[in-house]
């Protein structure tokens, strides 16, 4: 049972508070005792059972992940704690047992794009290797609820891209094969169809852009994306990995590399805003900003960062059950199960790292849903907000080793990041603890644009850039 | 959306004008090997601070521009036509600004601090010298 605390009691952190008057007695450590007399630390876990319980005795819950000082080393560095960082940093813990791991965030965790993305989850890429890729996260993410004990909220409602003119419909087509012969469901659909699964939708001909037809992948659907990140966090974390919020990478230790060596130096350490690490390898997983991170270790990146806005309208009863894509339009939406309406559009079209919307993006937007669903005109726009996006000219990621010894990257994310979260963490995961590169993001490493083996993605990346 | 002040139109939207890309050193096509020449196809300074870079005034005076942007708070505090020799240099490196700059040499190191110092502007540096002392010599 939790200790009772006097009135007034000073906690551990030397702040003083007073008694509650509910009688719900709040436990101010901040690592959190989870309610075990022995002080250990198994996460309680989340169960009706244990809801009732909790609630008929009024015991608060225990902290997710707990705070630490700052160790003067550690075996990994994962600098940057979104779902990238965070899902390697669980992988490598719950995969090769590697715990004595430190995920860096400057900010609180899944800050990033990992908090700003429109939480959509799909695998109906163009080219066999994105397509097993991202085929992979869907499968962990339809099993990530019951591996974490976290309620991410994986709705596979349906996902359709549709095609407004015969060369789109001639790529949907090309998709689907691909998608079939790796064994993913994803088919052509025909307007009557569409209409049947998306009945607000104008699939007339008086529209400016005719809907010919659709790529319908039922796997694909949204997820709650903060839930994910919470989810990886409270699991790394009762692992033993540390989690340092608030803490910024200054720079990065690298030393010159031997004349004979191939490498362009090796990692020694990273200078952060709490002081110095001494660790031999670093994973840099900072959608939005690993070109900054990259030059710090002295490596140079095919990436512009690029802002990618967002918005998300007031509540309504459900009325789109699936997730609508349009390329020609530039537009997608979702309607989350609170009812709200979220969009997506293209980036910005220049580079910026600020994150702020912008007037235009609504007005376009808008006038681009209309055409697609007339009959919403009426709905408000709560709120719109931008993440930054890294672009790389083949629209696929960055993944693996670099010149520099003992840095590697997981970036490069563009639009799509989000949805490949938990393979990219298992992947990189297996990178640091086998120091082999992995089968499947073997084609994604930084080494192909000096090669000239880029993996296309642009057509099935995103929408019109 | 940001004010781009275009030399020959004045102050206009942003939305006027598409972004063509960083201002990097070109090498010579016929002299490069592969590995540099994708390097400079591929490659990218990617600030958080001052840059330099081509614009193009789709809908107004057709002309290329380069500009001077601050990636992080969106303040342009320079555009020129892209086709004048004193505009050579691929980033404004506070010892190379030219004497006549408009306001006063008051570019001194906004921004430039350590996101820029890292990474690549040493490789950088010394071919954009080359650049600049080049002079006038075709497309940016």
């Amino acid at each position: 049972m939790p200790t009772h605390r006097t009135p007034s009691a000073t906690t551990s952190s030397g702040v003083s508070r007073p008694r509650p008057t509910r009688g719900i007695v709040r436990v101010n450590d901040p690592n959190g005792r989870n309610g075990q007399a022995n002080g250990s630390r198994k996460p309680a876990r989340y169960s009706a059972l244990g809801l009732l319980r909790r609630g008929l005795a009024h015991t608060d819950w225990p902290r997710s992940w707990r705070e630490h000082d700052l160790a003067p080393s550690y075996d990994v560095v994962i600098v940057g704690a979104g779902v990238h960082g965070l899902a390697t940093a669980y992988y490598l813990a719950a995969n090769h047992g590697i715990t004595n791991v430190a995920v860096l965030d400057k900010g609180y965790i899944g800050g990033g794009g990992s908090g700003r993305n429109t939480a959509i989850v799909r695998s109906n890429y163009l080219t066999p290797e994105g397509v097993r890729f991202y085929d992979r996260s869907v499968k962990l993410y339809e099993a990530l609820a019951a591996d974490l004990n976290f309620n991410v909220m994986f709705s596979q409602r349906g996902h359709l891209t549709l095609a407004h003119n015969d060369s789109s419909l001639r790529t949907m087509r090309w998709r689907a094969e691909v998608n079939k012969l790796e064994g993913i469901d994803s088919e052509v659909i025909g307007p009557a169809e569409i209409k049947r699964l998306v009945p607000f939708i104008d699939v007339s001909d008086e529209t400016r852009y005719p809907i010919l037809g659709a790529l319908y992948h039922p796997p694909g659907g949204t997820i709650r994306h903060d839930a994910v990140n919470w989810g990886y966090a409270r699991a790394a974390d009762a692992r033993g990995v540390q989690i340092h919020q608030k803490t910024e990478v200054l720079g990065i230790d690298v030393e010159a590399a031997p004349a004979s060596g191939g490498a362009a130096g090796k990692v020694t350490g990273v200078r952060t805003s709490r002081g110095r690490i001494a660790t031999p390898t670093v994973v840099n997983c900072t959608a939005g900003w690993s070109s900054l991170i990259s030059g710090m270790a002295g490596v140079t990146m095919p990436i512009i960062t690029s802002p990618l806005q967002a918005a998300v309208t007031e509540p309504v009863k459900i009325f789109l059950e699936t997730v609508v894509v349009s390329g020609t339009l530039h537009i997608y939406v979702s309607q989350t199960d609170r009812g709200e309406l979220v969009f997506g559009a293209s980036v910005d079209p220049y580079p910026s790292y600020s994150m702020r919307g912008s007037l235009e993006f609504t007005e376009e937007l808008a006038g681009h849903v209309l055409e697609l669903m007339p009959s919403i005109a009426r709905l408000r726009v709560l709120r719109q907000w931008a993440g930054l996006c890294d672009m790389t000219p083949d629209y696929s990621p960055v993944m693996g080793v670099t010149p520099v010894d003992g840095f590697l990257v997981d970036v490069g994310w563009g639009t799509y990041g989000f949805k490949a979260g938990p393979v990219a963490g298992e992947a990189m995961a297996e990178l640091v603890a086998t120091g082999k590169t992995p089968e499947i993001i073997a084609a994604f490493d930084l080494a192909r644009f000096a090669e000239g083996r880029l993996v296309g993605e642009k057509g099935a990346a995103s929408v019109g850039h | 959306m940001i004010l781009i002040p275009c030399p020959h139109c004045g102050p206009r939207n942003s939305s006027e004008f598409a972004y063509v890309g960083e201002r990097r050193p070109r090498p010579d096509p016929n002299a490069a090997t592969p590995a540099e020449w994708r390097s400079y196809l591929y490659d990218k300074r990617n600030p958080a601070g001052w840059t330099s870079e081509n614009w193009y005034h789709r809908f107004g005076c057709r002309k290329y521009l380069v500009v001077e942007r601050h990636t992080v708070s969106g303040e342009v505090r320079r555009a020129e036509p892209a086709d004048q020799p004193r505009t050579r240099s691929a980033a404004p490196p506070p010892a190379a600004a030219p004497p006549a700059a408009a306001g006063g040499g008051e570019q001194a190191n906004h921004g430039t601090g350590t996101a820029e110092g890292a990474g690549t502007a040493a490789g950088a540096g010394t071919a954009e010298g080359a650049g600049t002392a080049a002079g006038a010599g075709g497309r940016p």
